[in-house]
């Protein structure tokens, strides 16, 4: 039987080993290797070289496939001194990884030479526990969810679309959500407007629904807009810098405008509509799917427009609705999934259905076509009632 | 040529408040004559100058036919042909 020094000898006879400026060199070639530190996690939290992927030497065998499915492609592994990383070089050629290459002298050797070294963030342990279910999913993960911290998502409407949306980005963690929304906690809003209850009624919604989401969840910053959503303050509200918008807008004007705005500040949009137990769901993103006017050119007019206040909704249905869009919305911020970019989902709850139709920009489209006539806001309570804003305001009033 | 036709919630009250209704024709634009004919009340709601209205989507089998051949664009025996106009969403206070 060999002794431990013995193995580690014959091991490294049979591995390629390089030093630390041998690897910086490999890893500034045209083709990289990929680099893969294989310490333990709090070692790894302490810092490692720059572009390395984590997998633990304990999960080598386990989880270097989802890193590294190619195997003909070259590897670098390194841990603190190059001993667990001989040996795993061997693990790796055994299991017919063709380049395998060990990093003598470490990490240590590493940051001795002065090279450079990254620091990472981690989540720590009242996070880890808060948002263990989605670190358990190798799609969102740690890096995944620091990724939801650090998003910011805009919600158009606190009401019945707004209201899950919110609360379920909260709950993932999204870091910074903004709500802008112009009217108050109305008793009627209660069979359907989640975020709200008895305690806040008469309180303006945006504010209502930051007091529900900082009771669940201290991560999440709620920045609450008590206007209406216009071709006035649009630019001020979108540059405060969102990374995605969720549209659970009441209105065509709203829907129109925030169309525009999207595609002009090329954010993300995710559109969801309800009308007594159905519901549409999309997401338009500027410039490489359809926008909302490449899918209704124009709006219908008034008297072929009942509202949910006229007609009625479900009060379950969006909270389906919304739910989609907050889904959308996270695989958006976490860039994963295939998103509904390009096709419109459509559900009808008395059936109990889903089905889906084909969207696909329209290169005639005012705002987003190849020759847009469209090119600033315009007065959007006109363009879908007719009557210009001013008349519409007053009616409203 | 027997098709389905699905019809939006908002239309519904002209066809008798039916979910969807059969119709015959070899194109969308028989299709929608012979629906139209049928339930004139629909005419002004999905057509316009003899055309698709711009604030209504028709879908055969899933696609937009303004991406096929508009009115012209063949339609199946028993496939689906789907109205859809645009929906505002919740509460409309303003419009």
């Amino acid at each position: 039987m060999p002794s431990y020094r013995e193995l580690l000898q014959q091991v490294k006879d049979s591995i390629e080993e390089v030093n630390a400026t041998e690897a910086r060199d490999l890893l500034a070639t045209a083709e990289p290797p990929l680099l893969v530190d294989v310490r333990e996690r709090d070692e790894w939290a302490e810092g490692h070289i720059p572009g390395a992927v984590h997998v633990p030497r304990g999960f080598l065998e386990s989880r270097i496939e989802q890193v590294a499915p190619d195997r003909t492609r070259s590897l670098v592994l390194y841990c603190a001194g190059g001993v667990r990383s001989a040996f795993a070089a061997k693990t790796l050629a055994d299991l017919g990884y063709e380049s395998v290459i060990s990093l003598d002298g470490g990490f240590t050797d590493w940051k001795r030479n002065g090279l450079p070294v990254q620091l990472p963030r981690s989540l720590d342990l009242a996070k880890r526990q808060r948002y263990s279910r989605h670190l358990l999913i190798p799609e969102v993960g740690e890096e995944g969810q620091l990724k939801l911290l650090d998003s910011r998502v805009l919600l158009i409407g606190a009401g019945g679309l707004g209201s899950p949306a919110a609360l379920y980005l909260a709950a993932a963690g999204i870091g910074k959500i903004g709500i802008v929304d112009d009217d108050r906690v109305d008793e009627s809003n209660l069979q359907r407007q989640i975020a709200h209850s008895l305690q806040t009624l008469g309180e303006w919604k945006a504010e209502s629904a930051k007091r529900t989401i900082e009771a669940l969840n201290p991560d999440v910053e709620v920045i609450p807009y008590l206007e209406r959503l216009t071709s006035e303050n649009v630019d001020r509200i979108l540059g405060d810098g969102w990374d995605v918008i969720v549209d659970g807008a009441d209105n065509f004007p709203t829907r129109y405008l925030v169309n525009d705005a999207a595609v002009w500040h090329n954010i993300p949009l995710v559109h969801g509509s309800i009308y007594r137990f159905e519901g549409q769901v999309t997401v338009f993103k500027p410039h490489e799917g359809p926008c909302y006017r490449c899918l209704f050119p124009q709006p219908p007019p008034p008297e072929l427009a009942p509202s949910c206040a006229e007609g009625g909704v479900l009060g379950v249905l969006p909270g389906i609705v919304g739910s989609l869009q907050a889904a959308e919305a996270l695989k958006l911020a976490l860039g994963i999934g295939d998103t509904l970019a390009g096709r419109l989902l459509l559900f009808d709850a008395l059936s109990t259905e889903f089905s889906e139709v084909s969207l696909r920009r329209d290169p005639a489209c005012p705002v987003c076509g190849e020759h847009p006539t469209i090119t600033e806001y315009i007065d959007y309570v006109e363009f879908c009632t007719g009557r210009p804003s001013d008349t519409a305001r007053a009616t409203h009033a | 040529m027997s098709t389905i036709v699905r019809i939006p919630p908002t239309l519904r009250a002209e066809v008798g408040g039916e979910r969807q209704v059969p119709a015959t024709g070899g194109t969308v634009r028989e299709v929608l004559d012979d629906l139209t004919s049928r339930f004139p009340g629909l005419a002004s709601q999905i057509v316009e100058d003899g055309d698709i209205a711009p604030f209504v989507n028709v879908y055969v089998e899933g696609e937009d036919v303004r991406t096929l051949d508009g009115m012209e664009t063949p339609v199946k025996e028993g496939s689906t042909v789907i109205l859809l106009p645009a929906m505002a969403g919740g509460v409309d206070r303003h419009a």
